[in-house]
């Protein structure tokens, strides 16, 4: 390629235009870390360095309440719903069609197909009267609602890497005298891990990143990390607002650079 | 395949099903229900049938004299939410489409390091990248007090609560989503297409626009849909970003269902909302379902 007068993949501007794009993508995150050291009170008053917002946050029963409840509701919701969507996945791929597999398929991805505050004003409607009728207030209405949109996040990913699967190896395996359930564990369910563990992933961040659905539903002192961050922007503008903001930023790179790590050692 | 295998197909898929018939779809029917009936007193319904909140979408009725008029404010959310939502994706598109053709150009090891960067805003939370916006906007935000610095205004500009800051906080939040798919098209790309089209003396526009745009429409058009839709029932950035001057369609919703007390017009505004997103879709896989079979030759 380098004997041509000119790259083939080079297109002007573009490398400015990302530059740009990239620029553009970190410096506010970059910013709202930077004020989280801040030793003032007010938000993006900058008084010195200081941790003492992460003390506070760490500090904060509300906050620590906030995110035990996040991680218990994105842990049994992505749970649940990875183990239905595997369920379901293994159920319409690896066959030829029968009656009502387009029908599944497209159940399973209904709520992609609506918009979250929709989905949330929906729910709100039956979970209200379900609450009144049976005075429960538990954490189950959340995990329901939070299975519910979590199941085509982990079931697109399963799916996909059930059609890419080969058939053969099972055929062999059975004609080796594996009985079904044998051939299943050994043969199909490891080549299906690494889809398994995305599908999870991915359900397992929308779960946590999901804020209007959980503030919709939740009962008092319920609230997740999203919900308590919303909370206290409405209510106090304190620069620990930027540290728990922060905290959040960190997970999220965290869960990142683990999902890479774990899919390039399988590859 | 026999009718016991369809069974036992069915009963595997079923929790998932049943779990989504429960939570989602019924809900919906009964939003469609509410959509029909009168609104009660203090909020809730009244189990009369009305085509009110229906017509209250686009029409409002004086309360003294009965005379019907145009609903300003709905109509003025409903044209918004979808010109902000078109310009979201047309903008994350111009500045998405050069990203994702940097990115898929380098060398591979390099490659990696631009998606990742690309990945992290992906998978951070909404909120958070919201208040970072706002921290860059809004009165006392990075900006004003840049300008305030250097002298160039006196007092603070008002950026937020306008349709530019709900613009500029959904172009921010949403652009990794037109990157991605972009970039996945773009990769797969043979690039020995353009250089037979160099070889031809086509222009650099010309390979543009006859060779590598046709090719990478699938990845531009599931970018566009992936943008379009979330930006169309927006509700926490426009909410953030636009407060009560800058309202979209899902914000207006909110609003019925808590201050407005009127829930029928709340849930006819929902199946709106739904109905559009699924109009965008159809018109996507009518869009995609076209070119398949021209694709795998």
């Amino acid at each position: 390629m380098s004997k041509r007068s000119f790259d083939v993949t080079r297109l002007p501007g573009t490398a400015v235009i990302a530059m740009a794009c990239f620029v553009v993508l970190y410096i506010p995150m970059v910013i709202l870390v930077g004020y989280s050291f801040n030793a003032g009170k007010v938000i993006g008053n900058w008084e010195g360095f200081s941790l003492k917002w992460y003390g506070a946050a760490l500090q904060n029963e509300a906050f620590l309440n906030a995110a035990l409840n996040s991680l218990i509701l994105a842990t049994t919701a992505s749970v649940i719903a990875t183990l239905f969507a595997t369920m379901a996945a293994l159920a319409t791929t690896r066959t030829e069609k029968f009656r009502g597999e387009g029908a599944i398929h497209i159940i399973l991805n209904q709520p992609l197909m609506v918009p979250e505050i929709v989905l949330a004003i929906a729910l709100v409607i039956i979970i209200g009267q379900i609450k009144q009728m049976t005075v429960y207030t538990g954490l189950g209405f959340l995990i329901a609602a939070h299975t519910t949109f979590c199941i085509p996040f982990a079931y697109l990913p399963i799916r996909a890497r059930l059609e890419g699967m080969d058939l053969s190896l099972e055929t062999a395996a059975a004609d080796l005298y594996a009985s079904r359930f044998y051939a299943f564990r050994r043969v199909t369910l490891p080549l299906l891990a690494p889809g398994i563990l995305s599908g999870f992933m991915l359900a397992f961040v929308v779960s946590l990143d999901d804020l209007i659905i959980s503030d919709f539903l939740k009962s008092p002192g319920q609230d997740t990390l999203p919900t308590y961050l919303m909370g206290e922007l409405k209510r106090n503008l304190t620069s620990e607002i930027y540290a728990i903001s922060s905290l959040l930023l960190l997970l999220s790179v965290l869960i990142v650079a683990g999902s890479w790590v774990a899919t390039r050692k399988k590859d | 395949m026999n009718g016991s295998d369809t069974g036992r197909r069915w009963a595997l898929a079923l929790p998932a099903v049943a779990v989504i018939m429960l939570f989602s779809i019924l809900p919906l029917g009964v939003v469609l229900v509410y959509s029909f009936l009168t609104p009660g007193d203090f909020g809730n319904v009244k189990w009369i049938f009305s085509t009110e909140g229906w017509f209250s979408v686009l029409f409002e009725r004086s309360i003294f004299d009965d005379t019907i008029s145009i609903s300003g404010a709905n109509i003025t959310i409903l044209l918004r939410s979808v010109i902000l939502a078109i310009a979201t994706t047309l903008i994350t598109l111009i500045f998405g489409l050069p990203t994702a053709w940097f990115i898929a150009t380098r060398a591979p090891a390099q490659r990696n390091l631009w998606l990742f960067l690309i990945t992290i805003p992906f998978w951070t939370n909404l909120l958070v990248r919201t208040i970072a916006v706002q921290e860059m906007i809004r009165s006392e935000g990075v900006f004003n007090r840049i300008l305030l610095a250097l002298g160039i205004i006196d007092a603070p500009i008002q950026m937020m609560f306008t349709d530019f800051a709900v613009l500029l906080g959904m172009t921010y939040v949403y652009l990794p989503l037109m990157v991605l798919p972009v970039y996945a098209a773009i990769e797969k790309f043979d690039f020995r297409l353009a250089e037979a089209s160099y070889d031809l003396y086509a222009s650099r526009f010309f390979c543009l626009r006859r060779v590598i745009l046709p090719l990478i429409r699938p990845g531009i058009i599931a970018g566009s849909i992936l943008v379009f839709v979330p930006a169309l029932g927006a509700y926490i950035t426009p909410r953030i970003m636009g407060g009560g001057k800058s309202m979209m369609l899902g914000n207006l919703i909110d609003l019925q269902f808590g201050q407005g007390r009127n829930w029928p017009l709340g849930a006819a505004l929902s199946i709106t909302l739904t109905v559009l997103v699924l109009l965008a879709l159809i018109w996507y896989t009518r869009l995609t379902s076209g070119r398949k079979e021209r694709d795998h030759v």
